[in-house]
């Protein structure tokens, strides 16, 4: 550590480090977990969606998991909560919940195809 | 990069530590381990959260879910339920002790969201034994900025435009401190870190050493830059392993990193810190009694003047600062001494970190804008008197301060208030007493103390608390006489005028206070030989009513010292001269027959 500018290289590195716990996420993406969630796979898909988000150092994403939603035959189901809004994506495969964080969060663009609609 | 979808912060603090929670924590990674959450979910010991008295204490991010008492299986199902399966054990929720809700989260917690968290901003959030987690959260960059863009007179400007005082108990005004140092012409000058922590109940000092021992580290490292000193002592007394064991593993990550040492961000400034381990006497907090100590002496105060600030350690000018003060000189760098100035009183500013115990809902450890009402701390922040009881006293400035009623709990919080109302702000204990307190055995528990910790150099302290004490003994065994209140009181004016340290000088306060809000009971002990709150055993008598007794013979069997005679079906006695006191046949009676005097 030599320099002012050293320290704050090692902050960029080390700032997800408690990110985390401060409450600042930008985008949410929410699991269904219920017994039917889990039923469908969704335990693969959290795990495609944290491995993901490590791989792509997508530091404003947090990852947190819901109940039954009530529409247990389209589970799994990912819900993303960025500033532009709320969507339910149906069916949520780990491929698909690869393409959901390249294209919706990081591209700002809603699959359609996927999403739930009323 | 790692990326952990969610934090479980354990809190490690020495509270939690004597709860269990170390065997919680390891139940809750190996059941992780078990479910293959381990590379998603991170377990974090992390320093004292505050809330000791709900120990083992887990938080859950990034919902910040606040789970207490957690055993080993209730950590195991919180692996299994809620780190799987996002389900909030209810449960093991906090409820809050006036509306009986349950809480979801920690942000939603009165005890939490009414604090205001300066000196333990990072006490409870980080993992004290990894120096990136203090970086990630600007750790070093207050020493950072002084280094390369200030000068020392800037910094002990700044200090002093913050207001921020010395939280030992005295608070003396730091930058005033730091500027006499500062102005001290010598070729070596030292930084004393005061962590000698001893008033009965107070603990935040441990507390931010466990939890945050770089905050420390660098706020002194800033004022030895400030005052011209190249080496540091932290004085910490040997009943906090914990805090010497993280403060020891912080200085080697520190000089590690280059934050200690020679040359620190390529300036010409040095500066290392050791580590001295005090033998636990109360008098070293005493900052002369202290400087001894660090140079192998016995501690023992020396009249001032002349102050450490001209001649300290090894007769060189030392500035000495309590944990709590240094703990806030970073965000002082950080954020600007307007700011630190907006918070708190005309005259205290900052923060105030209070020790809270005896009767009340939430003990523990909360950091409070100085200014903020006592009613505020017992009732909003912790909750209130449990078991429906009444607010009598609270004791403020441990065994060196006095007490406030009923009548002064609107009483602001801050320096100058708290020393109107006969009290002061101390170091920050905070021992609250139910109506069940009896306040002449109160004054006796810190007499006791005084009287124990008196270090024997000076005469007024050393037989003038014994003899208070004894009166004071004396009056809770029934032996009161005539004359005592008076004795007490010339006693007390001696000693506070002619002991030669702080701790002499203050031993009589809590007496003092308490006779003078509670003089009846003191008059009853002595003249009507009766503990009017039922707490000193030698003035109690237990009688059995003839009018309520059945005749059952329930007391007589619990009775250990059979002291209890009867026939069933007739009315049943104590013979008072084996009765030994210990209440089992009032707690056993079911009719309530057995009644205490």
């Amino acid at each position: 550590m030599k320099t002012v500018e050293d320290l704050r290289k090692l902050r960029e590195e080390v700032r997800q480090m408690t990110k985390l716990r401060e409450g600042e996420a930008e985008v949410r993406v929410v699991v269904g977990m219920g017994t039917c969630g889990i039923a469908a796979g969704a335990r693969e898909t959290l795990g495609a969606l944290v491995q993901e988000i490590a791989e792509q150092g997508l530091l404003s994403v947090v990852v947190t998991q819901t109940g039954c939603l009530g529409l247990c035959e389209r589970e799994p189901i990912v819900e993303v909560n960025a500033p532009d809004g709320r969507t339910l994506y149906a069916r949520v495969t780990p491929e698909r919940a690869r393409r959901i964080l390249r294209q919706h969060v990081q591209g700002g663009v809603a699959i359609e195809d996927w999403v739930i609609r009323n | 990069m790692n990326f952990y979808r969610s934090h479980v912060l354990v809190c490690a603090g020495a509270g939690c530590v004597s709860s269990g929670c170390l065997n919680t924590m390891e139940a809750l990674v190996d059941e992780n381990a078990k479910l293959g959450l381990d590379r998603e979910i991170k377990v974090i010991e992390t320093g004292c959260i505050g809330t000791c008295d709900l120990g083992p204490v887990i938080v859950v991010y990034p919902e910040g879910v606040f789970y207490r008492n957690v055993t080993t299986d209730d950590a195991r199902e919180i692996a299994r339920e809620h780190l799987l399966k996002g389900r909030t054990i209810q449960r093991l929720l906090y409820r809050n002790p006036l509306t009986s809700q349950l809480v979801q989260t920690y942000g939603e917690m009165e005890f939490f969201n009414r604090q205001l968290r300066i000196a333990l901003r990072n006490t409870g959030v980080i993992n004290p034994e990894v120096i990136e987690e203090y970086i990630a959260r600007d750790g070093y960059e207050a020493l950072a900025r002084v280094l390369t863009t200030m000068s020392p007179e800037e910094v002990v400007a700044t200090v002093t435009a913050s207001g921020l005082r010395g939280r030992g108990g005295a608070g003396f005004p730091t930058g005033k401190k730091w500027g006499f140092t500062f102005r001290a012409m010598s070729d070596q000058k030292y930084v004393v870190c005061n962590a000698d922590e001893g008033d009965p109940g107070a603990f935040m000092d441990r507390s931010i050493l466990e939890g945050d021992p770089h905050a420390i580290i660098e706020a002194m490292t800033i004022a030895g830059f400030a005052v011209g000193a190249n080496q540091g002592y932290v004085y910490v007394r040997a009943e906090y392993p914990l805090a010497v064991k993280r403060l020891q593993l912080a200085l080697d990550q520190a000089r590690n990193y280059g934050f200690l040492g020679k040359n620190i961000f390529s300036t010409n400034f040095s500066f290392d810190i050791l580590i001295r381990v005090g033998a636990g006497a109360f008098v070293c907090g005493e900052e002369t009694a202290l400087l001894a100590s660090i140079e192998g002496k016995r501690g023992e105060p020396r009249p001032r003047p002349p102050y450490p600030a001209v001649k300290g350690l090894w007769g060189k000018p030392t500035l000495i600062n309590n944990v709590e003060t240094f703990a806030n000189i970073c965000p002082i760098i950080l954020y600007g001494a307007d700011w630190y100035g907006r918070i708190g009183t005309e005259t205290s500013k900052g923060t105030k970190v209070f020790a809270v115990a005896g009767n009340i809902n939430n003990t523990g450890l909360v950091e409070v804008p100085m200014g903020m009402t006592l009613r505020q701390v017992v009732y909003d922040v912790c909750g209130g008197i449990p078991n429906g009881k009444e607010f009598k006293a609270a004791q403020t400035g441990g065994p060196s301060g006095g007490c406030l009623t009923k009548a002064e709990l609107d009483v602001a919080m801050d320096y100058e208030t708290l020393i109107a109302a006969g009290s002061m702000m101390g170091s920050g204990g905070l021992i609250v007493m139910d109506e069940d307190a009896c306040m002449v055995d109160m004054a006796r528990f810190f007499l006791d103390f005084t009287q124990d910790e008196s270090c024997g150099k000076c005469t007024p302290c050393r037989i003038g608390t014994k003899r208070m004490l004894e009166i004071l003994d004396r009056m809770t065994k029934g032996e009161g006489r005539e004359g005592d209140m008076e004795a007490l009181y010339g006693l007390a004016e001696n000693i506070r005028e002619t002991s030669l340290c702080g701790l002499g000088q203050s031993a009589p306060n809590p007496v003092l206070s308490m006779i003078k809000h509670f003089r009846s009971e003191y008059e009853a002990h002595i003249r009507e030989k009766r503990c009017p709150a039922g707490v000193c055993q030698a003035l109690m008598s237990y009688n059995i009513l003839a009018n309520k007794c059945r005749g059952c013979g329930l007391c007589a069997r619990v009775c250990p010292t059979a002291a209890i005679f009867g026939k069933p079906k007739e009315v049943y006695r104590i013979e008072r001269k084996k009765c030994v006191k210990c209440n089992a046949c009032l707690e056993k009676c079911p009719f309530g027959a057995v009644v205490r005097a």
